[in-house]
């Protein structure tokens, strides 16, 4: 029999068995106490069952990439790795490609980085190095409010209030502008319509936000005082504090929070498909519409018809499955590394 | 009751009495952590019936050795202990002991007050409840018991009801010693029960000490010189592991028989 | 030497005032949605939203099925995702340190987090929608309870975690099985935590709608049959929302606000009852 709590293995533990006393009660000890073993059998059974829970939870990821490949089988075996690189979508010659649906989705999530990266560090300097203390928490609080409201929400106002906006005043004003200069005016040619991929990605950027600048913040707060306090010391401005001492040393978790803003970005369905315009179209200007993984998916899967077809939406699946997986798990070394390196430092 | 906690114990088992029975009896005790040895062939006997204090210098190993009485260290692996601690006849560091029976009878209180998120009431039945099938009477009466062994029950029995830990620390720590209590342990072991505690709650518990060992028999660890030599009647002084001696209190601090014992008691060293 | 310190003082300020430019950015967006949501959704409010059904194009009607809907399912799927992820919590924490489970599980539990809901959805329409061969409102609660299980898995061994070591010890001190130290003891000092983490978790999955579109899909009329398409609340907003008619997209802003308040409510409800239910 063996100990009812953790892990220790009998033969951790060593006894010297002293005279011929000892070896008789030793002997007679043998027999088991039912009282015990059914406190042992009972440890066990608990032990069992919450393992067999945490069990579950990798049951489901490894279900997630099963069933997303089994259902994906058919368009694998028909399109192969032309899938990927493939522009056509046309579900009456049952041709597809994921081409348009990728890059969609990685302009946005891009669209959402450029603008969110710098206005969530921005946020987590102010809250961590500017605020008044009586401020922090409201402030805080609200930004995680930001964070908490529903993606639909963000999709209804975006497409009613900040689209026609867009439509209106700002994509007129870009055009007119950097629609102008070489190169770069490529990217803003076309109609006005509000919606589209610049629409989609900045509301991306929005719901980006709270995230990144939450891991911000808090890794900007694990910042020994010691080491800031030294470079005020020398006559630092605040700024060159942040800039040379608090960003070099928390540079893993900033780049760890970017990645989680990432993957939240790349899968992000109800605010794109509002947005997006669901065009299966590509072009270089970011004020078309295009499409998302998500949100071809959204639009579209309940509509499909022929095996085809809806394979080919679930292949999508397994792609942004991959994708953002992919980014999560770097995202997670990374904060991990931080706080592995923190324990050292400190 | 007086509250001077620098007058010396005024009533006191006679020294000149028979020895004692020997309640817990250690054999030759190493205790390793990891490949680090902890406790270098430890022999010393517990007397039933009396307070025994572990004292010494941070990290002597005291605490380490009272951990061992029941088996407390065998939660962490990596922590094993290798000899004989004899208690009612059975070694209790063999594979086959039954721990959670073995610390029935070996009560534990520790240095932090650790009240259980629950009531005070539902804080002593609780370990009750573990081993006997009491009615609610009997139950009721439990407790009562329990809590006045600690005295606490005039301070508690209004607030039976209320979280144990709503308390302060020193009546936290007193509710620790009620539960303790209540499953009628034979031996009674605390872990430096008072350092965390204000000088009058000290005192309370001590005098607490003095009345407990008439029923129990008690070990304490306690990096506090004086309070060993007000409360226990043997002392152990441990230093880096090993026992240095071990006597009646009274003879190990009137006239210590090593060097390194009158060095650490004079304040010399540590 | 002035001229290089006048150069620093500037770039600093410079740096600052962008700082704060940026935390008003976040939460002048905040408000305008927030006031958009208010001034939209409290136009279309009436008490028929809680009295009438989701209607055709064209004619009145109210949201009562989908709220009906969305609470039948967010219950479903929270009672079916909590026990499974405060045990797998309970194993992460408590019995973890030795090998490789709990690392590993750890790790997926924290990727499942943050991937995309509507991936999930999917994932039960393969496994379960198309087995069945037709959408339910179980088949919702399904995927709900997928989302529920991380947030719950997460928040259990966070708050397990913080629990000292001598409180564990006091209990087995006593005799007491370790399970009963688990779930008496430990647990049950963090079980403000715990609710807490629930709490977050079906504000969560009360807004989501991706998970939704492939498993229980909507249901323009009242049914309470969990084997059959159910009606909810942010599919519907969706399906009105991207509609030409006036008085769908009217019902749409409604629900929009219904949902936006029940999120901040749980989320403020959250964050006091930890507050106050956290001893010092």
């Amino acid at each position: 029999m063996h100990e009812p709590i953790m892990q220790t293995t009998a033969g951790a533990i060593k006894t010297t068995i002293g005279g011929p006393r000892s070896r008789a009660q030793v002997a007679a000890a043998k027999m088991p106490d039912p009282k015990q073993k059914t406190a042992q059998l009972e440890d066990l059974l608990f032990r069992w069952i919450t393992r067999c829970f945490a069990f579950f939870v990798l049951a489901i990821l490894l279900g997630i990439i099963g069933s997303l490949m089994y259902g994906s089988l058919p368009a694998m075996q028909r399109f192969g790795l032309g899938f990927l690189v493939s522009s056509e979508w046309n579900p009456v010659t049952e041709k597809f490609g994921a081409l348009v649906p990728i890059v969609g989705t990685l302009v946005t999530s891009l669209i959402a980085l450029l603008i969110g990266v710098p206005v969530s560090f921005g946020i987590a300097l102010f809250l961590t190095e500017l605020s008044p203390p009586w401020l922090k928490r409201p402030l805080g609080t609200a930004v995680e409010l930001l964070a908490a409201i529903p993606s639909i929400i963000y999709g209804m106002w975006g497409l009613f209030v900040l689209a026609p906006l867009f439509a209106d005043y700002v994509q007129p004003w870009l055009i007119k502008t950097l629609g102008a200069t070489p190169l770069i005016g490529l990217l803003f040619k076309g109609p006005p319509q509000g919606i589209g991929v610049l629409t989609a990605g900045f509301v991306l950027a929005i719901m980006v936000i709270p995230f990144i600048a939450s891991v911000m913040r808090d890794v900007f707060e694990v910042v020994p005082p010691v080491l800031k306090e030294s470079a005020y010391g020398i006559g630092c401005t605040t700024w060159e504090v942040v800039r040379n001492i608090v960003l070099p040393y928390t540079k893993s978790g900033v780049i760890g929070g970017i990645m989680l803003g990432l993957g939240r970005a790349l899968g992000e369905t109800m605010a794109v498909t509002f947005l997006i315009g669901n065009a299966h179209q590509l072009s270089t200007s970011i004020l078309a519409p295009g499409n998302s993984i998500a949100s071809a998916l959204a639009n579209e899967f309940t509509e499909a018809v022929g095996d085809v077809y809806t394979s080919a939406l679930i292949e999508l699946g397994l792609i942004l499955f991959v994708i953002t997986f992919i980014v999560l798990a770097l995202a997670k070394l990374l904060l991990l590394q931080l706080a592995k390196s923190e324990g050292k430092r400190t | 009751m007086t509250l001077d906690i620098f007058a010396p114990r005024t009533e006191a088992a006679p020294k000149t009495e028979a020895r004692p029975a020997t309640k817990i009896a250690v054999r030759h005790l190493d205790f390793y952590y990891g490949n680090f040895q902890g406790l270098k062939a430890i022999n010393l006997e517990i007397a039933e019936r009396r307070v025994t204090a572990f004292i010494g210098p941070s990290g002597c190993g005291k605490s380490t050795l009272l951990r061992t009485l029941n088996r407390m260290y065998s939660l962490y692996p990596g922590q094993r202990a290798v000899g004989e601690i004899m208690f009612n006849g059975r070694n209790i560091l063999d594979a086959r002991v039954d721990l959670n029976m073995l610390r029935a009878k070996i009560g534990m209180v520790f240095q932090k007050p650790t009240p259980f998120p629950m009531s005070i009431y539902d804080n002593i039945a609780f370990g009750v409840r573990l081993y006997e099938k009491l009615s609610p009477r009997r139950m009721d009466e439990r407790v009562e018991w329990a809590l006045t062994k600690a005295a606490m029950w005039d301070e508690a029995k209004d607030k039976l009801k209320q979280s144990g830990m709503a308390l302060s620390g020193g009546q936290q720590q007193r509710l620790c010693i009620a539960r303790a209590v209540a499953v009628k342990p034979e031996v009674l072991l605390l872990d430096e029960p008072t350092s965390a505690l204000d000088p009058i709650s000290t005192a309370k518990i001590e005098e607490l000490i003095s009345e407990l060992k008439a029923d129990y028999t008690i070990a304490i660890v306690t990096h506090n010189m004086q309070q060993a030599a007000r409360v226990s009647d043997y002392t152990a002084y441990m230093y880096l592991g090993e026992l240095i001696e071990f006597g009646a209190t009274d003879e190990l601090f009137l006239k210590p028989s090593r060097k390194e014992t009158e060095d650490y008691i004079t304040g010399r060293f540590g | 030497m002035r001229h290089l310190y006048a150069r620093r003082l500037l770039l600093n300020r410079f740096n600052l005032a962008m700082s704060l430019m940026t935390m008003a950015f976040g939460i002048a967006f905040l408000l305008w949605i927030l006031y958009t949501l208010v001034a939209a959704g409290f136009n279309a409010f009436s008490a028929s939203l809680f009295t009438q059904m989701t209607p055709p194009p064209g004619s009145s009607g109210g949201l009562l099925n989908a709220i009906v809907g969305s609470l039948i399912m967010a219950a479903m799927g929270t009672l079916m995702g909590t026990p499974v992820g405060i045990l797998a919590g309970i194993y992460l924490a408590e019995y973890g340190s030795r090998g490789w489970l709990a690392p590993c599980t750890r790790f997926i539990n924290d990727i499942l987090l943050s991937a995309p809901s509507i991936i999930i959805g999917l994932f039960i329409y393969q496994v379960y929608v198309f087995q069945v061969r037709h959408f339910s409102a179980l088949a919702g609660s399904f995927a709900l309870a997928l989302i529920v299980i991380p947030i719950v898995v997460r928040t259990t061994e966070n708050m397990l975690r913080l629990v000292p070591d001598s409180l564990r010890e006091a209990a087995i001190a006593l005799g007491t099985p370790q399970w009963k130290v688990i779930l008496m003891v430990t647990l049950r000092s963090v079980r403000a935590g715990v609710i807490t983490g629930v709490l977050l978790a079906v504000a969560r999955i009360s807004g989501e709608t991706a998970p939704l579109l492939f498993t229980a899909l909507n249901n323009q009329f009242w049914t309470t049959d969990l084997n059959a398409p159910m009606a909810n609340l942010p599919v519907v907003i969706f399906q009105f929302a991207m509609s030409p008619y006036n008085d769908w997209q009217q019902l749409a802003w409604a629900g929009s606000l219904l949902i936006t308040l029940a999120v901040l409510l749980l989320n403020v409800m959250a964050r006091i009852f930890f507050r106050q239910a956290t001893p010092k």
